[in-house]
C-alpha cells in the first residue's frame, strides 16, 4: 500500500539540478561575464553572475594620474560609448572647478554624445538579434554604425576611443564640412531604422522570443537601481536629459521613450529592445536641432584651464549614458590628481537584476534577457 | 525499369565470359566504386554548398564574403566566383588540424559518433534517385527506407553529446533528440499522403504518377499544405534556422559538436550539408516532380503535344532535379540568414500542436478528395 | 524638500540619528548604530521617500584614519537628493547593510567590501565581487601595497615607469 503522500507524488519524476557554467568564454555573455546557472532541465532556477574578469582597478588608476589623464581611462570603461563617458567626466570636473564653457563646445559635445548614443544602441540592437539566433541584423547595424565611426574618425582621428572631449573644451574644432556630412548621414540613416523594424522588431519569431519574457516591474527596477533604457522600458518616464537637464539638453525638443508593452507586458525584453530603437529616432531629432543651432564659430579651447586643480571638496555628478545613469563621485584634495574617484556604472546595476527577472525561464531566455539588458563588461568590472 | 546499379552489375558482370568465381570480387569492386561515387557526390555537395552559403549570406548581409582565395590562379575579386578556392582551403585546413579529444570523454564513442551521423546520411543516398534511373538501388520501399535511415543519425548526435562529457554538448544532444523525433512524425505523415494517392513507396513510381497527372504541389490544396509541412519539418530535421536549437551557437556554444575539431568536425559539416541535400531531393521528387521539366509539365497540362520543347529526358532531368535541389537549399539558407531562432518549447509546440494535427487532418481530407475526384 | 527640511524631518522622526550638519555642506553624518533605522525611515516615510540609491562609495582619508562610506540617495517622485555618510573603523570596520532596503546596495556593498574591507552586517552574500576570492588586501586603501606575486604570476605594479 502506498501512503497518501506517496500517491500524491505518484508519477512525479524527481529530477536533479545541474549547475551550468556560462562563460567567461561564451558567445552571448557580451564579454567576459560568467553566469553560474542552476538548471532543472531547460528551466533556470537560479542565476549567479560572477564578474571581475576584466577588472583593471580603474579607480586606483585615477588616483595616480591627473584629471586630464583620466579621460582615456573613462573612454575605455564603456568602450561603446566613449564620447558619453568622457563627456560625463568632463562635466563633473568642470562642475567641481566651476568652469563655464563656450556655447560651441556644448553643441559639439551634444552632437558627439547623441551620435555615440545611436552607435551604442545600434550595437545593442544588433547584438540582441545575434543572441536570439538572427545573424543578419548585426551586420546591418554594424554597417550603419560604421558611418558614425567614420564621422568620429573625421573629428578626432580615432574610431573607438576618442579622447576628444577635454576638461573645459574639446580637442579640436569640427573639421570642414562636418555639419554637412552629419546631415547626410542622418538623412541616410533614418530610413534604415525601418529596415531593422522589418527584419527584427516586428518579426513573428522575434516577438515570440521576447514578448512577456523577463518582465521587470517598475518598482523592482527602481529598487535595483536600473536606469536608462532598462528603466524606461518598465514604464518609468525617467531620463536625466529631461529630469535634470545638464549641458544644454533643455534647449532641445525630444520625447522620452517609454515602454508601452505593445506586444506583451510592460518591461519585457521586447520593450527594452524597442525603447533603444525608438531612442535612435529621438537622437536623430536632437542632433538635427543641435546642428541647426550650432554657433558658426568660436574658440573651442577658450575655457580649457592651464592647470586642472579643483578646489578641495567632493562632488557627485551623474548624466544619461546610452546604458543608463553614469555617475562619478569625485573627492578632490586640491592637488592635480583626484583623491578618490568612484564610478557608478549603469551596466553594473542593470546586470545585478538578472537573477530577479530571468529566474524561472529557460536557458534561451536568459540569453534574451542578457541581450536586452545591454551590458558592457568594461564598465561593470572597471 | 533498370537502375544504374543493375546496369553496372548485370551489364558488366553478367557477361557470359565472366567466371563465377570472379563474381563476388566484382560485386565488391562495384560496391566500392559506387560508395566512392556517393562520397564524392557528398563532398562535392558540401564544398559547393558551403561556398554558396558563404556567398549567399554575404550578399544578404551587405558584404562580399570570400574573395581572396582563388583556384588555379583564378581570382575573381569582388564577384560571385571571387573566392572559389576558399572551401578547398577550408577543407585542407580542417583535415590537417589537430584532432582533440577531451581527457574526460569516452574516447571510443567520441571517435565513433561522427561516423554514425555520416553513415546515416551516406546510406540515405543509396535510395534516392538523382535523375531518371540514376540511383544505386531503386527499392520498392524507397521512401520508407530514406526516412528510416536518415533518422539513425540522431543516435550519433546523442552519442556525441554523451561522449563529449560536456554540459553544452549534452543539452544540444537532448534538444536534438527531442526535435528530430518530434519532426519525424509530420514528415512521415506528409509523405504518407502522397503514398496514399500513388499507391507505391517507390520514388520512380511517384515521379511517373506526377508525369501522368500533375505535380503534387498543385494536385490539391491538401498536398500543397503537406508540401509546406514537409519542407518545414525537413528544415527542422536538418537543424537549420529557425530550428537550429541543437547547435544554437549563441546559447549552447556549438551544441553537440562543441568538443569536436578538425576532421571529425568536418564530418559533421559534410553530413549537415548532405542532409540538406537529402531533404531537398525528397521535396523535389515527391512534390515537385523530381526530374520532370517544369516546362514540359506545364505544357502537358495545357494539352500541347510532346516535342523537343518539353526539355525532358535523362540529361535535362539531372539538370531539373539539381536545379530544384539548389533552389531548396537556397531557401534554407535564406531562412537561416533572415530569421531568429525558436525556443525549445515553441519548437515542440510547432511540431505537436500545429504540424501533426494538420498532417492528420490532411490525410483524412486527401482521402475524401481522392474519393470524389480521383 | 530642501536639505535643511530633510534634516529637520529626520531629526523629528529619529532624534539624534544625524550628527549636526556642517555649515554649507551638502551631506550629513549618521550615527552608525542608528543607520538601519534611519535607512528604513528614509525609504518608507512618504514625505522623504528616497526610493533610489544613486551611488554608494567607500572612501579613505589616509593611513591611521577611519574609513567612511557615502550613500547618495534620490527620490524619483519627490525629486530631492541627500548624501548620507557613515564612518567605519579602519581595521575590522562594520556597517549595517541596507541591501534589503535598496537592492542596489547589494553589489555596491560587496564592491566596497572588496576594495576597502568594510564589512556590511546582515548582507545576504558578503563576498568579494571584482577581485578573485583569494586576493590579499583591499586595493583602494591608501596604504595598500600590492603583493609581488599572485599564484605565481608577477603583479604589475603602479609607478613602474608608465605612470
Amino acid at each position: 500500500m502506498k501512503t497518501a503522500e506517496e500517491l500524491k507524488n505518484f508519477g512525479v519524476i524527481k529530477t536533479e539540478e545541474m549547475v551550468l557554467n556560462m562563460g567567461p568564454q561564451h558567445p552571448s555573455t557580451h564579454g567576459v561575464l560568467r553566469l553560474k546557472i542552476k538548471t532543472d532541465g531547460e528551466i533556470v532556477s537560479e542565476i549567479e553572475p560572477h564578474i571581475g574578469y576584466l577588472h583593471r582597478c580603474f579607480e586606483k588608476h585615477c588616483e595616480n594620474v591627473t584629471y586630464e589623464q583620466v579621460i582615456p581611462y573613462v573612454d575605455r570603461c564603456d568602450y561603446l560609448a566613449s564620447m558619453n563617458n568622457s563627456h560625463v567626466w568632463a562635466m563633473a570636473v568642470e562642475k567641481l572647478m566651476g568652469i563655464e564653457i563656450p556655447e560651441r563646445v556644448e553643441y559639439i559635445r551634444v552632437i558627439m554624445a547623441e551620435l555615440q548614443r545611436i552607435a551604442s544602441h545600434l550595437m545593442a540592437v544588433g547584438a540582441m538579434g545575434l543572441d536570439l539566433g538572427g545573424i543578419t541584423p548585426i551586420t546591418y547595424t554594424f554597417r550603419d554604425r560604421e558611418r558614425i565611426l567614420d564621422l568620429f574618425e573625421y573629428v578626432s582621428g580615432a574610431r573607438l576611443l576618442y579622447n576628444y572631449i577635454w576638461i573645459g573644451g574639446v580637442a579640436h574644432d569640427l573639421p570642414p564640412n562636418f555639419v554637412q556630412h552629419t546631415r547626410d548621414f542622418l538623412d541616410w540613416f533614418e530610413p534604415q531604422i525601418v529596415e531593422y523594424d522589418r527584419l527584427l522588431t516586428y518579426n513573428k519569431i522575434f516577438i515570440e522570443r521576447t514578448a512577456d519574457v523577463g518582465v521587470l516591474p517598475a518598482d523592482v527596477a527602481i529598487n535595483w537601481g536600473c536606469t536608462g533604457p532598462v528603466l524606461r522600458a518598465s514604464g518609468v518616464e525617467w531620463d536625466l536629459r529631461r529630469a535634470e537637464p545638464y549641458s544644454i539638453y533643455d534647449r532641445f525638443d525630444f520625447d522620452v521613450v517609454v515602454g508601452k508593452g505593445e506586444v506583451g507586458t510592460v518591461g519585457d525584453c521586447w520593450d527594452r529592445y524597442w525603447v533603444r530603437v525608438e531612442e535612435m529616432r529621438q537622437c536623430i531629432r536632437i542632433v538635427r536641432q543641435a546642428l541647426d543651432q550650432l554657433p558658426p564659430d568660436g574658440d573651442v579651447h577658450a575655457a580649457v584651464p592651464k592647470k586642472v586643480r579643483p578646489p578641495k571638496g567632493e562632488i557627485h555628478f551623474r548624466a544619461e549614458n546610452p546604458k543608463g545613469d553614469l555617475g562619478f563621485y569625485i573627492v578632490s584634495d586640491g592637488s592635480p590628481k583626484p583623491y578618490r574617484v568612484k564610478m557608478r556604472s549603469p551596466a553594473f546595476c542593470n546586470l545585478s537584476v538578472i537573477n530577479e527577472i530571468a529566474r524561472g525561464w529557460m536557458i534561451s531566455d536568459v540569453i534574451a534577457v542578457l541581450g536586452s539588458l545591454d551590458i558592457v563588461l568594461g564598465e561593470i568590472d572597471r | 525499369m533498370t537502375s544504374f546499379t543493375d546496369f553496372l552489375t548485370t551489364g558488366l558482370l553478367g557477361l557470359s565470359w565472366v567466371p563465377d568465381s570472379a563474381w563476388a570480387g566484382g560485386v565488391l569492386a562495384v560496391a566500392i566504386l559506387l560508395g566512392l561515387a556517393v562520397f564524392t557526390l557528398m563532398a562535392l555537395n558540401a564544398m559547393v554548398a558551403v561556398y554558396f552559403e558563404r556567398k549567399v549570406s554575404a550578399f544578404m548581409q551587405d558584404r562580399l564574403g570570400p574573395m581572396e582565395v582563388g583556384l588555379f590562379g583564378f581570382r575573381g575579386g569582388k564577384r560571385f566566383w571571387g573566392g572559389i578556392g576558399q572551401t578547398v582551403a577550408d577543407a585542407v585546413k580542417l583535415v590537417i588540424k589537430e584532432d582533440t579529444i577531451p581527457a574526460d570523454s569516452d574516447p571510443r564513442l567520441f571517435r565513433f559518433a561522427p561516423f554514425l551521423i555520416f553513415g546515416a546520411a551516406f546510406c540515405a543516398f543509396i535510395g534516392i534517385p538523382v535523375g531518371y534511373g540514376l540511383v544505386i538501388s531503386d527499392f520498392n520501399i524507397g521512401i520508407l527506407y530514406v526516412t528510416a535511415i536518415s533518422s539513425v543519425g540522431v543516435i550519433g548526435i546523442i552519442l556525441t553529446g554523451w561522449a563529449s562529457n560536456n554540459k553544452w554538448s549534452l543539452y544540444g544532444a537532448m534538444r536534438s533528440a527531442a526535435q528530430i523525433i518530434s519532426y519525424e512524425l509530420p514528415l512521415g505523415l506528409s509523405l504518407l499522403l502522397v503514398v496514399m494517392v500513388v499507391g507505391s513507396l517507390q520514388f520512380h513510381d511517384i515521379v511517373a504518377w506526377q508525369e501522368e497527372h500533375r505535380w503534387f504541389l498543385i494536385h490539391s490544396p491538401f498536398t500543397m499544405v503537406a508540401f509546406l509541412i514537409f519542407f518545414m519539418s525537413g528544415v527542422a530535421e536538418v537543424n537549420r534556422t529557425p530550428f537550429d536549437l541543437p547547435e544554437s551557437e549563441s546559447e549552447l556554444v556549438a551544441g553537440f559538436m562543441t568538443e569536436y575539431s578538425g576532421f571529425r568536425w568536418a564530418i559533421f559539416f559534410l553530413s549537415e550539408y548532405a542532409n540538406m541535400a537529402i531533404i531537398s531531393l525528397m521535396t523535389a521528387i515527391v512534390f515537385l516532380g523530381g526530374w520532370l521539366s517544369p516546362v514540359g509539365s506545364l505544357l502537358r497540362l495545357l494539352g500541347v503535344p510532346e516535342g523537343w520543347y518539353y526539355l525532358d529526358g535523362p540529361i535535362w532531368g539531372v539538370f531539373w532535379i539539381m536545379g530544384k535541389v539548389a533552389f531548396f537549399i537556397f531557401v534554407m539558407m535564406w531562412f537561416r540568414w533572415t530569421w531568429p531562432r525558436l525556443r525549445v518549447d515553441q519548437l515542440m509546440y510547432t511540431a505537436w500542436k500545429v504540424f501533426i494535427p494538420f498532417s492528420l487532418a490532411n490525410i483524412f481530407f486527401v482521402g475524401v478528395w481522392e474519393l470524389v475526384f480521383g | 524638500m530642501e536639505f535643511t527640511e530633510i534634516i529637520a524631518r529626520v531629526d523629528q522622526l529619529a532624534p539624534g540619528a544625524f550628527a549636526p550638519a556642517e555649515e554649507g555642506a551638502g551631506h550629513v553624518w549618521v550615527q552608525p548604530e542608528q543607520w538601519l533605522k534611519v535607512a528604513q525611515l528614509l525609504r518608507e516615510d512618504p514625505e522623504l521617500h528616497f526610493d533610489s540609491l544613486m551611488c554608494l562609495s567607500g572612501h579613505d582619508r589616509g593611513p591611521e584614519q577611519p574609513l567612511w562610506v557615502a550613500y547618495n540617495l534620490h527620490s524619483m517622485d519627490i525629486l530631492h537628493k541627500l548624501e548620507v555618510r557613515i564612518e567605519a573603523l579602519r581595521e575590522g570596520g562594520s556597517i549595517f547593510s541596507v541591501a534589503n532596503i535598496w537592492r542596489t546596495a547589494d553589489w555596491h556593498e560587496r564592491e566596497v567590501y572588496d576594495l576597502f574591507g568594510i564589512n556590511f552586517e546582515g548582507h545576504p552574500d558578503m563576498r568579494r565581487i571584482l577581485l578573485p576570492v583569494d586576493w590579499e588586501g583591499h586595493p583602494l586603501l591608501k596604504d595598500y601595497t600590492a603583493p609581488d606575486y599572485y599564484r605565481g604570476i608577477p603583479v604589475l605594479k603602479d609607478k613602474r615607469g608608465w605612470e
